[in-house]
């Protein structure tokens, strides 16, 4: 406790970098993932490529990402840039097949009866598929948060600064305290991340507290965990 | 590309594949390990996400628990054990377990939950056991989900077990550390993607399986509804 | 093999009462029909037969041995179950979904398959789609499935949850009928639930008309409910769809090629030709008029 009184401006320092950098790939992944999302539920040979592309891609390890992405991009092995499009793909690949499952879990007779009422195809995405398929969208987007904010720490083995500098430090410090201090720091924003989707979702999504959530939103939320 | 290239023509050079630092030993030690780890976190994650799933009790903690391990940074609790226990081969595979489990679970209990109420209840019916019931029942209509958690189990181990490399061990994650200590990066590259083709290996490897354990039945009764559910995507599209 | 239920209350962990005080006696090697609209707590006076439901206080018995004294799985070993969406296994092909019962029982494999194809006879199936798998047959084919699933253990007792409710009209006539023949050939005390009052008076030898928490609003053979309704509440549930009630063709008085007709009431209405004495569904719209005199 000493210790993060005495370097509590360099671990906020890191807390912050850490949040900042997460950010990112939380939000691409998200942009991206409705889009395509909505694509995989369009054909048959579209869903199957696209699910099998983000497969292949999550199937990467985030670390050797890390370390491959400056050759194809062209940035400096050690720009923070790399580790951010690193998670994006990673984030995104994760986040396409829950995407794919949110709005194929929106109903089809709902999808029909609201063309029957008069929806055009723009409408009908806004105003019926998109908020049926969220809850399922947050599902899948909490996961990632929660893994983009403990994947990042690895970024540290390849010089950027997170809280996972804290981690190597202490290790080579052989100071237990330290690395505790960095993985309590990470834990903490993973939680503020969640609360900050979960409330998001509580203010966009009203409508969900009506469903009898403890079971619906246990289920999905396992979907999603399964198949990321 | 020229360091892709380069890459490629260290993984491919046959002077490079045994030896102390050969890809080989290094590739048999990678496996070793998240086979130890996955193994470890299956026995331990099994029996308890298929509890959850047959009796339905539990599902609330373990969610949160799940949530929780997530979030905790498997470096950081890494090099905390190392700190405490020394260097060698259990910090590292009780680290990987630990990042193992919660797929696993997750994957078993979602497996029981997919199960159709009906069957179940028609099976205690007509006087299967719960134990009959879990074994003939649930655990084959689950297998494909149950195979899927523990396919999302090994991949991240596999991917995080490159971290063996910082504890003292080897594993293919030593191709990185070394390369990226001495800023040789063909080296660095050669073994990220050896981890990559390794990780994509054992992916396809446990989806076929996911695909062969697949109940015939079950898959049959899919292909036989396809057509009406594309038949109604026709019908959605037709009409904008 | 008589059941009988003895002031048999069941109060759910929410505390409503499905069943408050219920006694009835079914009597052996007939046909007993529960029937009543959803929620009156029929199905669950079913499932406390087999032990799938305990009451909450009172006693059932079958053939004066309480059941709560018989381990259940063993209980629902010998009593056969046949439910609304079939519930058989759909990893399993057809021949293995009948045999499941005694194959957990012990018998040996190539037995109880040979007992499993004997089975698919006597409902009418094909042996043909005995290596088929539950979802590559209709719904009417997955019922049947389903009875013969429930008899492959010769059990005594049939209990049956609305095994005909999910199946469209033509079909379900045909089921009920076979139902009938093999109730002939079979001779089992069955229990069987439905809300279609016509089912019920089709099936039923004896006919338990209930209201909610399973109130036995009247009782008995068919004919004397619809001659005698006990109550208001009996007149309308047999009275609601009695200007359209169809007649029944009796199979028992069936002669050569001629079907004999009865109303509602079992006054004989007629009698038509039909080759081989069957009748599947050609019958309708004829109203009642001798039950409303």
């Amino acid at each position: 406790m000493v210790w993060l009184w005495q370097n509590l401006e360099l671990v906020l320092g890191l807390a912050l970098d850490h949040a900042r950098l997460s950010v990112a790939p939380v939000l691409v992944s998200f942009i991206a993932s409705i889009p395509l999302g909505w694509l995989a539920n369009q054909s048959r040979v579209l869903r199957t490529i696209l699910l099998t592309l983000g497969g292949v891609l999550f199937t990467i390890p985030s670390i050797a990402l890390f370390v491959t992405l400056p050759v194809i991009l062209g940035t400096r092995i050690l720009d923070e840039i790399n580790v951010v499009v690193a998670l994006s793909i990673y984030a995104v690949a994760v986040m396409v097949r829950g995407s794919a499952d949110a709005f194929a879990s929106v109903s089809k007779d709902v999808i029909g009866s609201s063309t029957a009422v008069g929806y055009s195809r723009w409408g009908r995405f806004w105003g019926v598929e998109l908020p049926l398929a969220g809850p399922v969208l947050l599902a899948s987007l909490r996961v990632v948060s929660v893994t983009t904010v403990s994947l990042l720490s690895v970024g540290s083995l390849i010089g950027v600064t997170t809280l996972g500098y804290l981690f190597l430090d202490g290790y080579q410090r052989s100071f237990p305290t330290e690395v505790v201090i960095g993985i309590a720091f990470t834990v903490i924003i993973a939680l503020i991340f969640d609360a900050v989707l979960v409330t998001i979702g509580r203010i966009l999504m009203p409508y969900t507290r009506a469903l009898p959530t403890s079971s619906r939103a246990s289920v999905t939320r396992v979907a999603a965990e399964v198949t990321s | 590309m020229n360091f892709f290239l380069d890459a490629l023509a260290y993984i491919v050079d046959p002077a490079n594949l045994t030896g102390a630092k050969g890809i080989l030993p290094r590739l048999g030690d990678h496996l070793y390990y998240s086979a130890l780890a996955t193994g470890i976190a299956l026995v331990v994650a099994l029996p308890v996400g298929l509890a959850i799933g047959h009796t339905g009790r539990g599902r609330a903690f373990v969610i949160a628990i799940s949530g929780a391990a997530r979030a905790l940074p498997t470096l950081g609790l890494l090099f905390f054990i190392v700190l405490f226990t020394g260097l060698g081969l259990w910090p590292l595979v009780a680290v990987l377990a630990i990042l193992a489990v919660p797929p696993i679970i997750a994957g078993a209990y979602a497996g029981l939950e997919s199960v159709n109420r009906q069957t179940i209840d028609a099976a205690r019916a007509i006087g299967m056991t719960e134990w009959q019931l879990l074994w003939k029942v649930e655990v084959p209509l689950a297998l494909p989900l149950i195979i899927g958690g523990i396919r999302s189990a090994a991949l991240q181990v596999i991917a995080t077990a490159t971290i063996a490399g910082y504890v003292g061990l080897t594993g293919l994650g030593r191709f990185l550390i070394e390369g990226l200590a001495v800023r040789n990066y063909t080296l660095a590259i050669a073994g990220a993607i050896l981890v990559a083709v390794l990780a994509l290996l054992v992916d396809g490897l446990l989806a076929l399986i996911q695909l062969l354990v697949t109940p015939r039945g079950v898959s049959r009764g899919v292909t036989s509804t396809a057509p009406r559910s594309r038949a109604r995507l026709r019908r959605a599209r037709a009409t904008p | 093999m008589s059941i009988e239920f003895r002031s048999v209350t069941k109060r759910f962990a929410d505390e409503t009462v499905a069943v408050d005080d219920f006694s009835l006696l079914i009597p052996s090697r007939k046909t007993t029909v529960l029937v009543g609209s959803s929620g009156c707590g029929k199905t669950t006076l079913l499932r406390m037969i087999n032990r799938m439901v305990d009451p909450s206080s009172g006693v059932i018995t079958i053939d004066d041995e309480d059941i709560a004294t018989v381990e259940p799985v063993a209980l629902r070993r010998r009593i056969g179950y046949v439910m609304q969406n079939s519930g058989l296994l759909p990893h399993r092909k057809v021949v293995d979904n009948v045999a499941t019962v005694p194959l957990l029982n012990g018998v040996p494999k190539a037995e109880a398959r040979e007992r499993a194809l004997e089975l698919l006879d006597t409902v009418g199936l094909d042996r043909a789609l005995a290596d088929r798998y539950p979802s590559q047959l209709s719904g009417g084919q997955q019922q049947r499935v389903g009875v013969a699933r429930g008899l492959a253990a010769d059990p005594n007792i049939l209990l049956m949850d609305e095994p005909f409710g999910a199946v469209d009209p033509i079909v379900r006539s045909e089921l009920q009928h076979e139902l009938i023949r093999l109730q002939r050939e079979l001779g089992k005390t069955v229990v069987f639930v439905t809300h279609d009052i016509d089912e019920a008076f089709l099936l039923g030898d004896q006919v338990v008309i209930l209201e909610k928490g399973a109130k036995i609003a009247q009782q008995g053979h068919p004919r004397e409910i619809l001659a005698n309704p006990a109550t208001e509440f009996v007149a309308s549930f047999i009275g609601a769809d009695r200007g359209k009630r169809r007649l029944a063709p009796v199979a028992a008085a069936a002669t050569g090629d001629d079907v004999l007709l009865v109303d509602g009431t079992g006054y004989a209405a007629g009698v038509i030709s039909a080759p081989g004495g069957k009748l599947a569904y050609s019958i309708s719209d004829k109203t009642d008029q001798a039950g409303d005199a």
